[in-house]
């Protein structure tokens, strides 16, 4: 992984993916240990995203790295009118990796063609967010002891959702049997499904959650959002059609965990927060150690 | 097939030196005139479309004189008529015959359909490798989007 970028989650073989996985695993045990010390990390976030740059940022001053860079195009010279090319030409003169997050789809690819150091993608537009992928991956594993063979839903906006449409893709290496639950409006897109067909895993749709949450040992539940939908009426329709609640938790299976990538609004209520099998914020949690394991895997000081 | 070949050369008069580009689908005529800037062309441009075909039902045909298509022109053209050959004459005579192929990658050819995508926003080169040469779909080397035979359109 020494001085290679992160871009897609797509460029990842499993058992890359897993050596990754098992990386973060000894970050959990040993979070705060100097060994990024001689490097700086910068963080270039041309639109803000307080969760992913926070973590981002914890990761790497817990390893004794320093953080240089910017949290909104407002506050760099993108405001000027200079070109993506152009910063990170000069950024990468001042850095020993970058972490970017931009508007534009294929923004991260094109500045790891166009930077002199590594690129971890935090987000480009509607396109990849690999490193959010991994953190699911890694709460998944931890939580169920593997990846392989599991049952696992996801719930919500499954068309607009690229938090699901990554993870989908990464878990199709893994024998996942899928259950689809969405309003039909937001159905996976048929791109994102021909990677199940292609490897002949199971996957069931529907439009009812109630049905579901018994068979599953991950549920994935994402934020419904209302501009969306075209007709204000199907919002209204749909709304409330894929909240979880409590009470909808028993007779679920025992090693049941809940994921979201946050933020959330009303897809669950706060009453499942206290349920053991609550699982998002531990989460968002494992986020620093997986971030940490990337960069000291591409920055050479891990393997 | 030298039948087909001379209903042709009775509909269209020949060329003395150029490029004829033949069994183009008749739908396309006019796009590939459009992506060869041939709207421009100075020189002698026979165009046909409508013909009949018996390998096609309805062809078209372009004859381009004292034109030879370079490699980049003939991947435009075998992206919007897969079906096509192209025809070298020179004094008349028939030197080469081949059939276009769509090329496994493009470089700087096609637009991307994704206006968000980073390759219409900035001064970057398009990249795409063709996943599906029947139906024609290309997967941006960028936004990741597969652009397909409906909505391609080029640099």
């Amino acid at each position: 992984m020494k001085n290679k970028s992160l871009i897609s989650i797509n460029d990842f073989t499993r058992e890359e993916h897993i050596r990754i996985l098992e990386l973060a695993g000894a970050f959990e045990k040993r979070p705060k240990q100097r060994i990024l010390q001689d490097f700086v990390v910068a963080t270039l976030f041309f639109e803000p995203s307080t969760r992913t740059r926070l973590s981002f940022e914890s990761a790497a001053t817990q390893l004794g790295a320093k953080v240089i860079g910017f949290s909104d195009a407002a506050s760099s010279s993108v405001q000027k009118g200079e070109s993506l090319r152009d910063t990170i030409l000069t950024v990468s003169n001042y850095c020993d990796i970058i972490v970017m997050r931009h508007p534009r789809e294929g923004s991260a690819r094109f500045a790891s063609e166009v930077s002199k150091v590594p690129v971890i993608n935090a987000g480009d537009g509607a396109n990849q967010h690999p490193t959010q992928t991994l953190l699911d991956m890694y709460s998944i594993r931890k939580t169920q002891g593997t990846l392989d063979n599991l049952n696992i839903a996801f719930v919500g906006d499954l068309k607009y959702g690229r938090t699901v449409h990554s993870l989908v893709q990464a878990l199709c290496h893994y024998n996942t049997t899928f259950h689809l639950v969405s309003p039909i409006e937001l159905k996976l897109p048929s791109a994102v499904k021909i990677d199940i067909k292609k490897r002949n895993l199971v996957y069931h749709q529907s439009t009812d959650l109630h049905d579901v949450i018994p068979k599953v040992d991950i549920l994935y539940m994402t934020r419904i959002q209302k501009e969306r939908f075209s007709d204000p009426l199907d919002y209204e329709k749909v709304k409330n059609a894929y909240v979880l609640r409590n009470n909808m938790l028993e007779g679920t299976r025992p090693n049941l965990k809940i994921l979201h990538p946050l933020p959330r609004v009303n897809e669950i209520t706060p009453d499942v927060d206290d349920n053991p099998k609550a699982y998002y914020f531990t989460q968002a949690l494992n986020g620093v150690f997986v971030r940490q394991a990337l960069l000291a895997s591409i920055l050479g000081v891990a393997d | 097939m030298e039948k087909e070949d001379l209903r042709k050369e009775l509909k269209v008069s020949a060329i003395e030196n150029g490029t004829v580009i033949d069994h183009i689908p008749s739908k396309s005529v006019f796009q590939v005139i459009k992506i060869l800037n041939l709207t421009e062309y100075q020189n002698q441009l026979l165009i046909a479309t409508n013909l009949d075909s018996q390998k096609m039902g309805k062809k078209g045909i372009i004859k381009v004189s004292n034109k030879f298509f370079k490699s980049d022109e003939i991947n435009k053209i075998s992206l919007v008529a897969p079906t096509a050959t192209l025809i070298i004459i020179k004094n008349f005579e028939v030197i080469e015959k081949k059939k276009v192929e769509v090329p496994g990658y493009t470089e700087n050819i096609v637009k991307c359909f994704n206006p968000n995508c980073i390759t219409n926003n900035e001064d970057i080169a398009t990249k795409f490798t063709v996943i599906d040469k029947k139906d024609l779909k290309l997967r941006c080397h960028y936004c990741e989007k597969i652009t397909a035979r409906d909505n391609i359109s080029f640099r």
